[in-house]
C-alpha cells in the first residue's frame, strides 16, 4: 500500500507552487491600496535619503548660509525656498530624511532587541524571570517615554547616537509586552512539545520555533514604531536636544523656522509637511501589514 | 537495575493544581523487549499520554511532577539522568509521533528543514548532508523528495503525520513513542499510516508504544496490550491472551460494548457509568463502582498484580479467589 501511495503522491505534487507564508502575506498585502500608497510613499523617501548627495551636496547646499537670499518663498531655484539663513529648504529636508529614517529605525532596532530578547525570556521562562523582567518593564512604562528619553539625552549629551538611545530605551517596555504576550501564546503550541521531543535546546527551540511564529505582530509594531521615534525624535529636536547643528532635522527646521511663521509660513510648513508624509505612510503601511498578517482574515 | 530494555516501575506522577491534585498516573508497571511493540489503551483521560510523556520526561512542570516511581530504558534510569543527557536521548534513541500532525509541524519551517533539524541535532553532519539525508527520509515515508522545500500547510493531513513519523525516525531510534498517531486521521488513511509504520518498525527495528483507544488497531499492529483504567494498567498480556481471553472485568466490558457485526442489536452495550474524577479517585480498586462483579472488599482494599498465565497478569480480585464471580445480568 505503501508503495502505491508513492507512486500517487509524486503525480499530483508537481504543479505546485511552493510559497512560504510570507509570499502570501505580500500576496495579501498587494491587494490593500492603502497599504501599497503608504509603502510607494515610504519607498521615495528612502530612495531620497540614499541619494541625498547626489541630489544636493551637504558642504555646498545644506549648510552653506548664503543671507543674501535669506527667507525667500518657493522659485525655480529654491523649490522650497529658503531658510532664515539662506539655506536650500528642499535639500535639508532630503538630508533630513536621511537622519530621521537612520534614527527611526535604529532605534527601534534597538528597542526590538533588547525588549524583544526581555520578552522572550519572560514569556519563555515565566515564573520569578517573568515577574522580575514585566515588573521592571511596568517602572519603565510608569514613566512618559518622552521624559525618560529628554533625561537620558540630557545626561549622556545631544549626538545622533545618544538620540537614537534615547528613542530606543525609551519604547523598550512596549516590545517586551507584545513579545512576550505572542511568546506565551506559541510556547504551548504542540510543534515546541515536538520540538523538545526530538531533543531541541531551550535556545533553539526560542530562535528556531517560537520567534518566527511569533513575529507578525512585531514587525506591525516595529513599522508604527518607527513612525513614533521619528516623531519623538523630531520633537526632541525641537526643544533643542536633537542633532547639532547646523545639521539638518526636521524638527530643528521646524524650531528654528518658528519667530518667522507669519512672515515666512513655509520655512515650517514643508519640515512639518515632511514628518506628516513620513508618519502617514508608515502608519498606513503598519495598518495594513496587521491586516495581511491577521490569520483570520486568511481566505 | 536491569537489563530489561524498557522498564517502568510503579510510576506515579500526578498534576498538582489549584483545584486539586490529579492523579493521572498511579503505579504502572510495564515492561517492554527490543524490537517488540506494546499498545498501551484507555480511555480518554486514563493517563496514556501522560505514562509515554514520562518516559520522555517531557511531562510539563508545573502542574506535573513524577511523585514515585522508576524507568529504566537501557538499564539506566531515565529519572537520574541530567537534563543534557536526555537531550541526547530524545529524537535519537526515543522519539515521539504526536497525536494531531496538524499542530505537530512548525508551520514556518519547510517539511525538509524539519526533518534535517533532529539529524543536525544528534548527527555530526553538515546541513547539506543533513538536508539530503531529510530528503531520504521523505521517500521513505512515500512523500516525492523534491518536496521538502514545501511547508506543512501544502500537505494534507495524512501526508504531515507521515512527516512526523520520518521525523521521528530520522534518527532510527531505539524506541518509538506514538501518542495516538491515527486518531486525527480518516479511517482508509490511518490504515495506509498503520501499515507505514508497521513496515517502518520492522526495518528498523525498532520497539514501540503505541498509545490508542482504537482496540482494532493494537490487534493490527501491536505484540503485547496493557489497558489503562484511571491511570493504572488492569491487565497486561500478549495480543492472542488478551483477545482471545480477557480476564479483567474493565477489558471484558470493553470487548462487550464492541458492536458485533453479525448480530444485530438495537443497542450499544456499554460499561455502566463513568471514568471517576482523576482528582477524587474511589478508594480500593479503582474501577469497583462499575464492576459488575464488585464486593465490599473492592472498596476497601487494593488489588496488586495476579499472574493468571505466562505474560498475562491482571490486577483484580477475581483472580486472587478473594472474590467469586457473579453471573453477567442483562
Amino acid at each position: 500500500m505503501a508503495n502505491e501511495n508513492v507512486a500517487g503522491s509524486e503525480d499530483i505534487v508537481v504543479k505546485k507552487k511552493k510559497r512560504s507564508q510570507w509570499a502570501e502575506v505580500w500576496d495579501r498585502l498587494k491587494t490593500n491600496k492603502m497599504a501599497m500608497i503608504g509603502l510607494g510613499m515610504l519607498v521615495v523617501l528612502v530612495l531620497l535619503a540614499v541619494f541625498a548627495d547626489v541630489i544636493a551636496d551637504y558642504e555646498e547646499v545644506v549648510i552653506k548660509m548664503d543671507t543674501s537670499i535669506r527667507l525667500q518663498g518657493p522659485s525655480a531655484d529654491n523649490w522650497l525656498g529658503t531658510d532664515e539663513l539662506g539655506r536650500d529648504i528642499f535639500a535639508r529636508i532630503v538630508h533630513g530624511a536621511r537622519v530621521s529614517l537612520q534614527v527611526g529605525i535604529i532605534a527601534v532596532g534597538i528597542a526590538i532587541a533588547i525588549g524583544g530578547t526581555l520578552g522572550a525570556i519572560a514569556g519563555f521562562y515565566g515564573g520569578k524571570l517573568d515577574n522580575l523582567i514585566m515588573r521592571a518593564m511596568d517602572i519603565f512604562l510608569a514613566i512618559p517615554s518622552i521624559m525618560l528619553a529628554i533625561a537620558i539625552v540630557s545626561s549622556l549629551g545631544t549626538n545622533m547616537l545618544n538620540l537614537m538611545l534615547a528613542v530606543g530605551i525609551s519604547s523598550i517596555p512596549r516590545y517586551a509586552r507584545i513579545v512576550r504576550a505572542s511568546v506565551i501564546s506559541v510556547k504551548d503550541e504542540e510543534f515546541i512539545e515536538a520540538a523538545r521531543a526530538i531533543g531541541a535546546k531551550d535556545s533553539r527551540i526560542i530562535i528556531k520555533h517560537i520567534i518566527p511564529n511569533s513575529l507578525a505582530p512585531v514587525i506591525v509594531q516595529a513599522t508604527l514604531g518607527v513612525a513614533g521615534a521619528i516623531l519623538s525624535t523630531a520633537g526632541l529636536s525641537f526643544i533643542g536636544l536633537g542633532i547639532e547643528k547646523p545639521a539638518p532635522e526636521w524638527g530643528s527646521m521646524l524650531s528654528s523656522g518658528r519667530p518667522f511663521l507669519r512672515d515666512a509660513p513655509h520655512v515650517t510648513t514643508f519640515p512639518g509637511i515632511a514628518i506628516m508624509i513620513t508618519i502617514l505612510s508608515l502608519n498606513l503601511l503598519g495598518d495594513g501589514l496587521r491586516d495581511a498578517l491577521d490569520p483570520r482574515l486568511r481566505q | 537495575m536491569s537489563n530489561e530494555f524498557l522498564k517502568i516501575e510503579n510510576l506515579h506522577i500526578h498534576y498538582v493544581t489549584q483545584e486539586g491534585t490529579v492523579k493521572a498516573v498511579n503505579g504502572i508497571n510495564l515492561e517492554l523487549e527490543k524490537g517488540e511493540s506494546l499498545g498501551l489503551v484507555g480511555e480518554t483521560g486514563a493517563g496514556k499520554t501522560t505514562t509515554a510523556l514520562g518516559v520522555l520526561r517531557l511531562i510539563p512542570d508545573p502542574p506535573g511532577k513524577i511523585i514515585d516511581g522508576n524507568i529504566y530504558f537501557e538499564g539506566k534510569d531515565v529519572l537520574d539522568l541530567t537534563e543534557e543527557e536526555m537531550r541526547k536521548i530524545r529524537g535519537n534513541k526515543v522519539s515521539m509521533i504526536f497525536q494531531d500532525p496538524m499542530t505537530s509541524l512548525n508551520p514556518v519551517m519547510t517539511v525538509g528543514e524539519q526533518i534535517a533539524e533532529v539529524i543536525e541535532i544528534h548527527e555530526d553532519v553538515t546541513s547539506a548532508e543533513a538536508k539530503e539525508k531529510s530528503k531520504e527520509m521523505l521517500e521513505l515515508v512515500g512523500i516525492a523528495g523534491n518536496r521538502s522545500n514545501e511547508y506543512p500547510h501544502q500537505f494534507s493531513g495524512g501526508m504531515k503525520q507521515r512527516v512526523v513519523i520520518a521525523i521521528a525516525l530520522a534518527c532510527s531510534p531505539e524506541l518509538l513513542i506514538a501518542d495516538e498517531p491515527t486518531t486525527a486521521l480518516d479511517v482508509t488513511i490511518q490504515a495506509q499510516v498503520l501499515d507505514l509504520m508497521k513496515n517502518l518498525k520492522e526495518e528498523f527495528n525498532t520497539a514501540m508504544l503505541l498509545i490508542t483507544h482504537d482496540l482494532g488497531v493494537v490487534a493490527e499492529a501491536c505484540d503485547k496490550v496493557a489497558i489503562m483504567y484511571a491511570g493504572e494498567i488492569v491487565e497486561f498480556a500478549t495480543i492472542e491472551n488478551l483477545f482471545t481471553d480477557p480476564k479483567h472485568p474493565y477489558t471484558v466490558g470493553l470487548f462487550g460494548s464492541i458492536p458485533n457485526l453479525e448480530e444485530e442489536v438495537d443497542r450499544l452495550n456499554p460499561i455502566k457509568g463513568l471514568m471517576p474524577d482523576p482528582t477524587e479517585l474511589p478508594s480500593g480498586c479503582k474501577f469497583h463502582p462499575r464492576c459488575p462483579h464488585a464486593e465490599a472488599i473492592c472498596a476497601e482494599k487494593q488489588p496488586g498484580d495476579t499472574d493468571v498465565k505466562e505474560n498475562h497478569r491482571v490486577r483484580c480480585f477475581l483472580y486472587t479467589g478473594e472474590v467469586e464471580r457473579k453471573e453477567e445480568e442483562k
